[in-house]
């Protein structure tokens, strides 16, 4: 049984606050109901993407069948209110985040464009022969290869921090990798293949100290409530409106007001210049420099309703309703014969990511499909952390705050048939 | 619901625990590597070929699913000591069991066992990742294979 960091007791010292109630949360999730495979949905693939409540599906085609318009554009008034909605969008996600402004805050596809951004604009041409990129063992593909593009590109070079076994930071690791030499420190805060949530708060202190500039991937940190920019101190946040319950296709750029100033844009086209002429262009202003084209205005609006629904939320309570779903989640795993945890960080995130001896992880997630639960098996696009770990895959499951302890015992059930089936 | 006893059927999970041929062969004289990025799986597939073309020998060594495991080991005893074009004969009939190409193929023998495969689309590949290693190999390709 891995040592993982319990908060506080479930029970509230206010007795005026309800005690988190997931049953009520998971009626407003209209896939939770239904059936896979002949069996109620045990969906425990939510660091893969979340599910969406009814309020983010009602946004989004709310947004269509009412208030349809391009946005920046028209004077009509049905373009004036789509303006409106997107921009009250990126107020809120701001506020979500607690970024310090929503003028910091650009619309992307998603994480791994948020990342590409900053690895083109902002990085790329402040590198030269020799400079580095500080990365850490256990980044997503995603924080890998865009600094790998720009390195390739101008001559500087990757370094990565290492972890230990239970894939835990290596603090000390990282701080003597930093040098002056450093030109960005990039890393998750919660680690998609482990559940390991690190000491961004101390990454950035020990960055900023040796004059780097930290790029946090809070793809994993957003749905569990636990993104907050202004204390983690950084200087781009990065995350996906469909792992927080948003759609898929909006993400989310935090950068800092005066980096994104002296940024160039990274694509060009329509909503992102000031002028135009066949000599030259000139820049809008931020953060509209960074859209180029029209964006997926519904699937901000749509992400605007999810922050809304999260920010009804009692974050602490949903914090406790995940810590003791993983307690429960990594006790009953680990006491199935032959499984062996992989990520055992001291602070973890509900994900609970293993392998079974002389069963291959994708074996054991089609014959958990077959109860209708619904794992990832591979290497989480993770492939140097496998290595690392000396594992070619893993079996994950990763659970959300409308998952069950019910869930997590039906995970349990499902891997004693895996024994069954494979005739262990 | 899907019946899993169609897919890991006693002969799949019995090569999967016991692969027959899984060793290097220093005498090959042709050999491949299969990967799936995909998954991870990755597989060295080596064949010597004698005269008239026949497989005098073909063994595997890898790490991947039942499913993979167990089709690599099961194509070795498959195809060992017939000829190039039988064996890829066999590898065009393989593929569409398990594809599901055709309803009907005959003359897989133990193959068949791999009926099961064609429920599971996201399988396909590991059921024909050592043929197509197989097939690179026979075709004196050393580039690593990406199907």
């Amino acid at each position: 049984m891995p040592a993982t960091d319990l908060r506080p007791p479930a029970v509230p010292a206010d007795p005026g606050v309800r005690p988190y109630d997931v049953a009520a949360v998971r009626r407003e999730f209209p896939i939770l109901g239904q059936r896979t495979n002949g069996r109620p949905l045990v969906y425990l693939d939510s660091a893969a993407t979340s599910q969406k409540p009814q309020a983010v599906i009602d946004a989004v085609s709310r947004f269509y069948a009412t208030g349809n318009a391009n946005i920046h554009r028209g004077v009509y008034r049905l373009s004036e209110a789509a303006t409106a909605q997107f921009e009250g969008a990126r107020e809120r996600v701001a506020r979500f985040l607690n970024a310090p402004d929503a003028r910091t805050i650009i619309f992307t596809r998603g994480t791994t464009e948020s990342i590409n951004l900053v690895a083109q604009s902002y990085l790329r041409p402040r590198l030269r022969p020799g400079d580095e990129i500080l990365l850490t063992a256990m980044e997503h593909h995603s924080n890998i290869v865009p600094w790998q593009l720009v390195a390739a590109a101008t001559g500087a070079m990757l370094r990565v921090a290492p972890i230990s076994d239970a894939g835990e930071l290596d603090l000390p690791g990282l701080e003597a990798l930093l040098g002056p030499r450093t030109r960005l420190v990039a890393l998750a805060q919660i680690s998609n293949s482990l559940g390991t949530v690190n000491p961004v708060r101390r990454v950035v202190e020990l960055a900023h100290a040796a004059g780097a500039p930290v790029l946090v991937d809070g793809a994993q940190a957003a749905p569990h409530l636990a993104a907050d920019i202004q204390a983690l101190g950084c200087d781009f946040f990065a995350c996906s409106g469909h792992k927080m319950f948003g759609p898929t296709g909006v993400g989310v750029l935090y950068g800092r007001a005066d980096l994104l100033e002296e940024m160039l844009p990274w694509q060009g086209g329509g909503d992102m210049i000031a002028s135009v002429t066949f000599e030259r262009s000139t820049w809008a202003a931020v953060p509209s420099r960074f859209e180029a084209g029209t964006p997926d205005i519904a699937g901000v609006v749509g992400l605007g309703a999810a922050v809304d629904w999260l920010s009804a939320l009692d974050r602490e309570s949903v914090a406790v309703h995940e810590a003791l779903l993983l307690r429960h989640a990594s006790e009953r795993v680990a006491a199935i014969p032959g499984v062996r945890l992989i990520g055992t960080a001291r602070h973890k995130a509900s994900v609970v990511s293993f392998v079974m001896d002389g069963v291959h992880p994708h074996d054991i997630a089609t014959i958990l499909d077959a109860d209708g639960i619904c794992v990832r098996a591979g290497h989480h696009c993770t492939q140097p952390l496998m290595r690392r770990l000396g594992v070619p895959a893993t079996a994950r499951a990763s659970f959300a705050l409308y998952s069950t302890t019910d869930e997590a015992d039906a995970l349990a059930a499902g891997l004693e048939r895996v024994r069954r089936v494979m005739a262990l | 619901m899907s019946d899993l006893t169609e897919l890991y059927q006693s002969v799949i999970l019995d090569h999967n625990r016991r692969p027959r041929n899984c060793r290097a062969m220093p005498d090959a004289n042709a050999e491949a590597e299969g990967y799936n990025p995909l998954c991870g799986d990755r597989l060295r597939v080596w064949v010597r070929l004698g005269d008239g073309n026949v497989i005098e020998d073909v063994s595997f060594e890898g790490i991947g699913c039942a499913i993979s495991q167990a089709s690599a080991s099961l194509m070795t005893t498959a195809v060992k000591g017939r000829t190039r074009a039988e064996a890829l004969e066999l590898f065009s009939g393989f593929h569409d069991l398990v594809a599901g190409d055709a309803e009907a193929t005959t003359g897989l023998g133990k193959l068949t066992v791999f009926a099961g495969v064609r429920e599971y689309p996201s399988r396909v590949k590991c059921a024909s990742l050592a043929w197509h290693a197989l097939r690179s190999a026979l075709a004196g390709a050393n580039e690593p294979e990406h199907p």
